[in-house]
């Protein structure tokens, strides 16, 4: 032990690292995080890229790509910017997928893991309230969701995360079903600790490996359903979206396609990004292909 | 034993839907006192330690019996009070070192977090009270392990982790259910001896459960043996290893190889207890009748008492109690 040289101690500083670099190993995810980071940064700033509104009338309408070069990627039906668009649709995407994400998956942790810990009669309520929700068709549940609501983009994220929640929850009161009997927790409780610090200190860090993995998915699905809903038209009318770009210019999907192939090649890139870090994530963390821990 | 004793569990019973692994078992602890409860595998000892703890599984349940530490009955404190008497006053190390500690919490923020329970202290205080106490298990180097992670250590620092959060607060009565089963012959002696070290210098009472003789000759004062779910016999470590009465503890005594007994085990056979702990389930009487040479027909009506024999000494067998000298009762003192 006393030979461990300094190399050593920094790797086996934690465990974590080791998942980092063999995440940043895998070259589809070096590049799948290069370009949600570049959609981030594109979504961060367009203030500054298209100050004006992009639902704007600003052109003559149908411009094709590089017809006019004042507008890259040409205008639509209305004569709006469709770079402009592009770029502002990009926030819409990102904040309802992320936000819809983090609330989706508290509800999932917070429930999965009082019906993993406790079991029991609260295990059995409450996997009754998933299997609620998992029989409804989701997306359908969303649109109605949605409709009730006013479609604003605070409902519509309230929505998806609550047609999500159950995937977490399933998944995290697996994880807690098995981790409750290991040795650890028993030694936990040996030393007094309460049900919330064994639940969330002891337990709930060993079962973050597949929520993480789970939640880049549930962002990536939750922008497709974002989109869907806005092609839809129940989208936020006053914010444009990817999907309502798709939605508003599908009646002309024959003389101008480019104004549905842009947007929806925007969110293929951007969920497909986020299934592939899902996957490479799913490799770096996971120990049985890491070896360790 | 003539003080209050630290551990009273008298009459414990803990039953399962398939049967009932523990049955009127009791036994007392005195305060810095090393207490050794022996027993085969399945005889029920760790169920015991969990008892006092009310860590039981589930599926168990206490059907009679009382634990009273210091004199407060332990099975009827609120669930709140009981936590406050884990890990503060009644502590316990488990068998596992490798499977008992968090393996994605570093060791220094596990023993840390103890103090910050019970203790109260500050990040950074139960940070450095840590890597004292790691410094007090004798861990090499505390200031670099407190970082590491458990899969970092071997089996042996990992019980002195376990042993370091289990003192953290210097409980009054320290479990050690089989501490060294799982580690090297050479490691065992050193776990050992921190134990006693750690007992003599915090006033602890030590409970060590195990099933290995040798460990009871060097460390225990007192020696409870354990046959499937009842005492069996009850002496001072000295008096039961060099006098057994019980017919278990023969045997048990019988098949522990011997150092100086022969040079080789192809040289002698090593004895040992015809038949299993299994044949006791369903036993109307003493649980031992099965293996037992001197089994009579008044063995199997009723489960024979734990009955004062000698000063200090208890037996759970009337045939052997029979040929032994009777004994005043009043000089017995219990």
């Amino acid at each position: 032990m006393t030979t461990t040289t300094t190399t050593e101690v920094i790797a086996s500083s934690s465990g974590s690292w080791r998942a980092v670099r063999a995440f940043f190993r895998n070259p589809a995810a070096v590049l799948a995080t290069a370009f949600l980071v570049f959609v981030t940064i594109v979504a961060l700033t367009a203030p500054l890229i298209y100050p004006e509104d992009p639902l704007s009338m600003v052109a003559r309408p149908f411009l094709w790509p590089g017809q006019n070069p004042k507008f890259l990627l040409g205008s639509d039906s209305l004569g709006r910017d469709v770079a402009a668009g592009l770029v502002w649709g990009s926030r819409i995407s990102l904040v309802i997928g992320i936000a819809a994400m983090a609330l989706g998956v508290t509800i999932g942790i917070v429930v999965g893991a009082t019906a993993g810990y406790f079991g029991g009669r609260i295990d059995d309520a409450l996997v009754r309230l998933v299997e609620i929700f998992q029989t409804t068709p989701s997306f359908l549940m969303l649109v109605v969701l949605v409709a009730i609501a006013e479609p604003r983009v605070e409902s519509i994220t309230v929505g998806i995360a609550l047609v999500t929640w159950p995937t977490i929850a399933r998944l995290v009161r697996a994880e807690f079903r098995s981790l409750r009997e290991k040795d650890f927790v028993t030694a936990a409780r040996g030393l007094g600790y309460g049900h919330l610090r064994i639940i969330f200190i002891e337990i709930l860090p060993n079962a973050l490996p597949p929520i993480i993995v789970t939640s880049s998915v549930i962002v990536a699905s939750a922008i497709l359903m974002e989109s869907a809903l806005s092609f839809m038209g129940l989208g936020d009318p006053n914010r444009i979206s990817w999907g309502s770009m798709i939605g508003a210019s599908r009646e002309t999907l024959r003389t101008a396609w480019y104004l549905t192939a842009i947007p929806g090649i925007a969110i293929v890139l951007t969920v497909l990004a986020l299934n592939m870090i899902g996957d490479a994530l799913n490799d770096a963390l996971n120990p049985r292909l890491s070896g360790e821990r | 034993m003539s003080k209050a004793p630290l551990l009273d569990v008298s009459g414990l019973t803990i039953a399962f839907p398939g049967g009932t692994p523990v049955a009127d078992f009791g036994f007392r602890v005195a305060a810095g006192e090393t207490v050794a409860v022996v027993g085969e595998s399945g005889s029920g000892k760790s169920l015991t330690a969990l008892a006092i703890m009310r860590l039981l599984p589930r599926t168990a349940r206490i059907a009679t019996g009382t634990v009273r530490f210091q004199g407060r009955d332990l099975f009827a404190l609120p669930e709140p009070e009981m936590r406050k008497v884990r890990g503060r006053e009644i502590a316990m190390i488990f068998q596992e070192p490798m499977t008992s500690l968090n393996p994605v919490l570093t060791v220094g923020k596990q023993i840390a977090e103890v103090l910050r329970l019970h203790e109260g202290l500050s990040a950074e205080s139960a940070r450095k009270r840590a890597i004292e106490l790691l410094d007090l298990v004798r861990v090499a180097d505390p200031h670099r392990r407190v970082d590491d992670f458990p899969h970092r250590l071997s089996g042996g620092m990992r019980q002195r982790v376990m042993i370091a959060m289990a003192v953290a607060c210097t409980p009054k009565l320290l479990i050690a259910d089989e501490p060294t089963t799982a580690l090297d012959v050479t490691i065992q002696a050193q776990v050992l001896d921190l134990l006693e070290s750690l007992r003599r210098d915090l006033g602890m009472a030590l409970m060590l459960i195990t099933h290995d003789l040798g460990i009871v000759g060097q460390w225990a004062d007192r020696v409870v043996v354990m046959y499937a779910g009842r005492g069996a016999e009850e002496a001072e470590a000295a008096a039961l290893l060099g006098d057994p009465l019980h017919p278990y503890t023969r045997g048990l005594l019988a098949a522990s190889p011997r150092l100086d007994a022969s040079l080789h085990y192809t040289a002698g056979t090593l004895r040992e207890i015809p038949g299993s702990i299994s044949s006791a389930i369903g036993e109307p009487g003493c649980p031992f009748v099965p293996r037992c040479p001197l089994a009579q027909p008044s063995c199997r009506t009723a489960p024979p008492p734990l009955m004062p024999v000698r000063p200090g000494r208890l037996l759970a067998c009337p045939p052997v109690a029979a040929t032994l000298e009777p004994i005043d009762a009043a000089a017995v003192g219990r």
